[in-house]
């Protein structure tokens, strides 16, 4: 839209320009100098070009990270959108338990990370959590130390019960906003309550499932925090997402190099998925209201 | 299709009303035909919409029983109670073509799908939207998906009742003339019950059979559209029906004759003597100007409404407005304004007063 | 003193919302936008507020050009269809709200604010809040914030719109008298031809983006330069019928009439002859009137008139007329049309002559 023009706008984007390049493409330009050199140490570079980046796409290392990365927010995707969106179907509408719900409902995503990964990594401890020694009381063989397996449960239980309540709320904020006319019309259709979700309610709630599905994507493809809490990465590497290996060869190993080109390679990923998401759902949305 | 028994019906909103002034709508018995088209008719506030949620099952009333032909609904859920209702601002299923939001409540019925096909194209044809059958709603224009929910309303044959909760508010006028006589032609051809709520006179007035003004959540006047204008049952009808509404003035009454403030007129029926307070009324259609018959009359403003012109004017000290013909010269000349006799209708304490003989 | 668009146009993404359109609204003047839903009545309010600005052309106000100028640095107001007030500050406050951006002194600001409300006569819930107001009385105090502030400029986008019949019956009335005490240019939307004609003062015919005529109402409504304008500005809609005009006499339908008066100067050739549903009778009014043999749909009885819903050959027609007529669908009408209501238009739509009564009429009241 061509809007009368006022040009006093740029100066109040201004501050936040220069923030940004301070806190956001400076450390990210020094990133891409080491990505594309070598070094010993002594602030001495030498010029490698994409040697790094080679290295890093035939890495098998990280194709396996990426590979249980991307298992993992397929996982958590498939559990949390569905559990979300029953949830806010089954919550109150109005009234004291409609407040209370919510406030309930968001209480998992007030707790810092770390504080929610050392709960779980208590909670699901063999020895003294409630979880892990009653699953052990009750004769299931449940250690995530050393059982992959129990170890992918854990995290991706603790994934759902931090982050399915932003799913929730936003499919309830969706819900709504859907007029009480369209009930009323739907129970004079004698419209099924599976009708009733799937031509009224999942159409009026898409725009919010968008929002939700996407950040919920790029949130668990960058996951760190909780599992390198919980697990360690571990056992072995078999919850080593690729935050977690990024920085084990950033930090652990000291490769400097390599891990530059992978975390741009990753921070590619994950713009590119986001971005050819954004634009398929936005599409189909546009192709729909012609 | 079946008749309406609404007996002793009344309703609060409040758990334990007992004042008169604590109910919505107060207490009523009415019967309302099979296969009629009436109008709930009335300002907000007044309870119509109160009154349609009891008949649709939305509201469970505080007192009395709703029927369906013999059948008491008072307690029935609304998808049990076999009606169609169409609301203020169109309901379409967004995500579905328009055939599909057609036949929706018939494929839910478990009908026949060739009697479906042959119904949605009916339908389709009667809202003229067959050049669009196989287009998704989402993105129609909002009188084309109020038409589908017209459509909607309509498609099921067996419908005790179709409720219209003032369906053409977003409809533009030139869209109103053809939407409401297509209703009114499917009423002719299809004789269902049909309860159309609004406020706008000219849609109640023109669609129904039976206009039911309310006012202050009671039936003032229940009748033909003739009826409520050459007889309203109460001042509140005759100001509410009508544009501009009637003309009231307080008069005292005596045989056949109201005497105003320093006038009189003659009325065309002799009354008894009246209690309370006493009031003539009569239409804005039904006074003249004239050069020297009637009562003296100051002209205020002329108004040119295109087919006919509006005159405020002054009569007894009290504000009077004229309906004269297009075109007609208003002149210095026209001082006075002549009430037909026939025509006036006399009030106590706002309900009508009938008269005898002359 | 005047607010002058000179062919201002806009368009969005390559679409056309405003056609180039030139116009004069002088000081003191009541100007009506008539249209139908998305006919540009919006957009074209929008340019003259400079809430947008024009593709083309210049906006002048007061001689002085504001095309590029923004709406807070112009003396404008605007009223919506939604009531819209601060919900959390009295009827007062609201009113005052204006004013105090402004900065004017406690005093005046009463002064104005009592003055504009007992106008509105809202007098009595100064100190109410907005929502414990009627939809009429809420718009009220939506109008006399607008008011107060003693704008040059006020833009009405169909504020009745979401009023009760008969609320809105009662505002259209106050409307004028709170126009004329103004002083201001007002500028009125509305989709209804009756709103425009009790609003009176000048309406400009709006269809598609494109004002096809502005002047005096009744002058548009009984002069319409073309079937656009004369189509918008009738409810019901008007009535059309092809017709022949040859050696002297007009073929209308079935019948002839005698072309006299300004009939007489037309050229031979075919038109559509144009007539409004109100000048259609059930008996013969006048000795000139033509009959017409029409196949009755549905009739709608308003309690003294009664609109007939006819079909004549192909076209569909709508008759008003006195009286309750309560026919049967099907029946065979003959209804009556005195040619001195007759339009005629030419094969581009334009008028050629207006009707013979609507001249005299015109020139009666001028």
């Amino acid at each position: 839209m061509i809007k009368t023009q006022n040009n006093k706008a740029w100066f109040l984007v201004l501050p936040v320009l220069v923030v940004v390049a301070f806190s956001a493409v400076l450390p990210l330009m020094t990133v891409v100098n080491y990505a594309l050199n070598d070094t010993f140490g002594n602030n001495k570079f030498f010029w490698v070009g994409l040697e790094w980046f080679e290295e890093m796409v035939t890495s098998s290392r990280l194709h396996d990270a990426l590979g249980r990365q991307i298992l993992f927010s397929a996982i958590i995707l498939t559990i949390q959108v569905p559990l979300g969106i029953y949830i806010a179907l089954n919550m109150p509408k109005k009234g004291f338990w409609a407040s209370f719900c919510l406030v309930l409902m968001s209480l998992p995503l007030l707790i810092p990370f770390n504080v929610v990964g050392t709960i779980w990594q208590i909670f699901g401890r063999v020895d003294i959590g409630l979880l892990g020694h009653t699953l052990g009381a009750l004769g299931i063989d449940y250690n995530y130390t050393n059982d992959p397996f129990d170890a992918w449960m854990t995290v991706i239980v603790m994934d759902v019960w931090h982050w399915t309540s932003l799913v929730a709320l936003l499919a309830y904020a969706g819900l709504q906003s859907i007029p009480q006319a369209y009930y009323q019309a739907a129970k004079i259709d004698q419209a099924s309550r599976w009708a009733v979700f799937r031509y009224i309610e999942l159409p009026k709630m898409q725009g919010v499932l968008l929002i939700a599905i996407l950040l919920r994507f790029m949130d668990s493809f960058m996951i760190y925090t909780e599992p390198f809490v919980v697990t360690g990465g571990g056992p072995g590497n078999s919850t080593t997402f690729l935050s977690i290996d990024l920085v084990k060869m950033a930090i652990g190993q000291f490769d400097l190099g390599p891990a530059a080109a992978f975390s741009l390679m990753y921070f590619l990923v994950i713009l590119l998925v986001s971005w050819v998401f954004f634009t398929v759902m936005t599409n189909l949305d546009r192709q729909e209201s012609k | 299709m079946a008749q309406i028994t609404l007996k002793n019906l009344a309703h609060s909103y409040y758990p334990n009303a007992t004042k008169e002034s604590d109910f919505a709508l107060k207490q009523m018995d009415h019967v309302w035909k099979d296969g009629g088209a009436y109008a709930l008719l009335g300002s907000s506030g007044c309870g119509k919409t109160t009154l349609l949620n009891i008949i649709s099952g939305l509201l469970r009333p505080s007192q009395g029983r709703v029927l369906f032909g013999d059948r008491d609904v008072t307690d029935a859920e609304t998808s049990e109670r076999n009606i169609a209702q169409v609301f203020q601002f169109p309901v379409v299923y967004d995500t579905m073509t328009v055939r599909d939001n057609l036949a929706f409540p018939l494929r839910n019925r478990g009908m026949d799908p060739k009697y479906i096909a042959e119904r949605v194209q009916a339908i389709a044809q009667m809202i003229g939207m067959e050049d669009r059958l196989s287009r998704k709603a989402q993105g129609l224009t909002a009188d084309a998906k109020q038409k589908i929910s017209l459509g909607r309303g309509m498609v099921r044959e067996d419908v005790n009742a179709i409720l219209f909760d003032e369906p053409l508010t977003v409809i533009d006028p030139h869209m109103k003339w053809e939407l409401r006589t297509q209703l009114k032609k499917l009423h002719r051809d299809f004789g269902h019950t049909m309860i159309y709520v609004t406020h706008d006179q000219t849609e109640a007035l023109t669609f129904a059979d039976k206009v039911v003004v309310m006012y202050d959540g009671r039936v003032v006047q229940m009748g033909t559209p003739e009826e409520l204008f050459e007889t309203p049952a109460h001042t509140f009808v005759g100001y509410f029906i009508g544009s501009p509404g009637m003309n009231l003035f307080n008069a005292k009454i005596e045989g056949n004759r109201a005497h105003l403030q320093g006038a009189s007129v003659s009325l065309g029926a002799a009354y008894g003597p009246l209690s309370g307070r006493t009031q003539i009324g009569i239409r804005p259609e039904y006074v003249t100007l004239s050069r020297g018959e009637g009562l003296p009359c100051r002209i205020r403003r002329v108004e040119d409404v295109g087919r006919h012109r509006l005159i405020r004017a002054e009569v007894a000290g009290q504000p009077i407005s004229i309906v004269a013909p297009e075109g007609m010269e208003i002149g210095a000349d026209l001082t006075h304004a002549a009430f037909a006799p026939g025509k006036i209708n006399v009030y106590a304490d706002d309900w009508r007063v009938t008269g005898g003989a002359a | 003193m005047a607010l002058e668009l000179h062919s201002v146009s806009r368009s969005v993404e390559g679409r056309v919302h405003i056609h180039p359109t030139t116009l004069t609204l002088q000081k003191g003047t009541m100007n009506v936008l008539l249209g139908p839903t998305l006919s540009g009545k919006t957009s074209l309010m929008r340019l003259m507020a400079g809430l947008d600005a024009p593709t083309t052309g210049r906006i002048h106000w007061d001689g002085k050009d504001v095309t590029g100028l923004r709406v807070q640095d112009r003396k404008v107001a605007m009223v919506y269809q939604q009531f819209i007030n601060y919900p959390g500050l009295t009827v007062y406050e609201n009113i005052a709200s204006p004013l105090r951006i402004m900065g004017r002194d406690a005093k005046d600001i009463d002064k104005a604010v009592r003055e504009t409300a007992e106008m509105m006569r809202l007098t009595p819930m100064l100190q109410r809040k907005p929502l414990e107001l009627s939809g009429g009385q809420q718009q009220r105090c939506a109008l006399a914030r607008a008011l107060v502030k003693g704008a040059g400029l006020v833009l009405l986008d169909e504020p009745l719109a979401n009023l009760d019949y008969k609320l809105r019956e009662e505002l259209r009335i106050e409307i004028p008298r709170i126009f004329e005490a103004s002083g201001a240019i007002f500028v009125y939307a509305t989709t209804e031809p009756e709103e425009a004609l009790l609003l009176g003062g000048n309406t400009a015919a709006l269809h598609e983006g494109q004002v096809t005529q502005f002047g005096p109402t009744p002058q548009v409504y009984r002069q319409p330069a073309d079937m656009t304008t004369a189509r918008v500005f009738s409810d019901p809609p008007m009535n059309f019928l092809p017709c022949t005009k040859a050696g002297g006499q007009l073929a209308l339908g079935e019948a002839t009439a005698p072309a006299t008066g300004s009939f007489a100067a037309l050229a031979d050739g075919r038109y559509t002859a144009g007539f409004r549903a109100n000048h259609l009778t059930l008996e013969r009014t006048s000795a000139d009137a033509v009959p017409f043999r029409c196949t009755l749909g549905v009739t709608e009885i308003t309690g003294s008139e009664t609109f007939l819903h006819l079909r004549h050959g192909g076209d569909k027609w709508v008759g008003l007329v006195h009286g309750v007529h309560d026919l049967a669908d099907g029946t065979e009408v003959t209804v009556w049309l005195d040619p001195a209501h007759v339009y005629f238009f030419d094969a581009e739509g334009r008028l050629a002559a207006a009707a013979a009564y609507a001249r005299s009429d015109v020139k009666g009241a001028a």
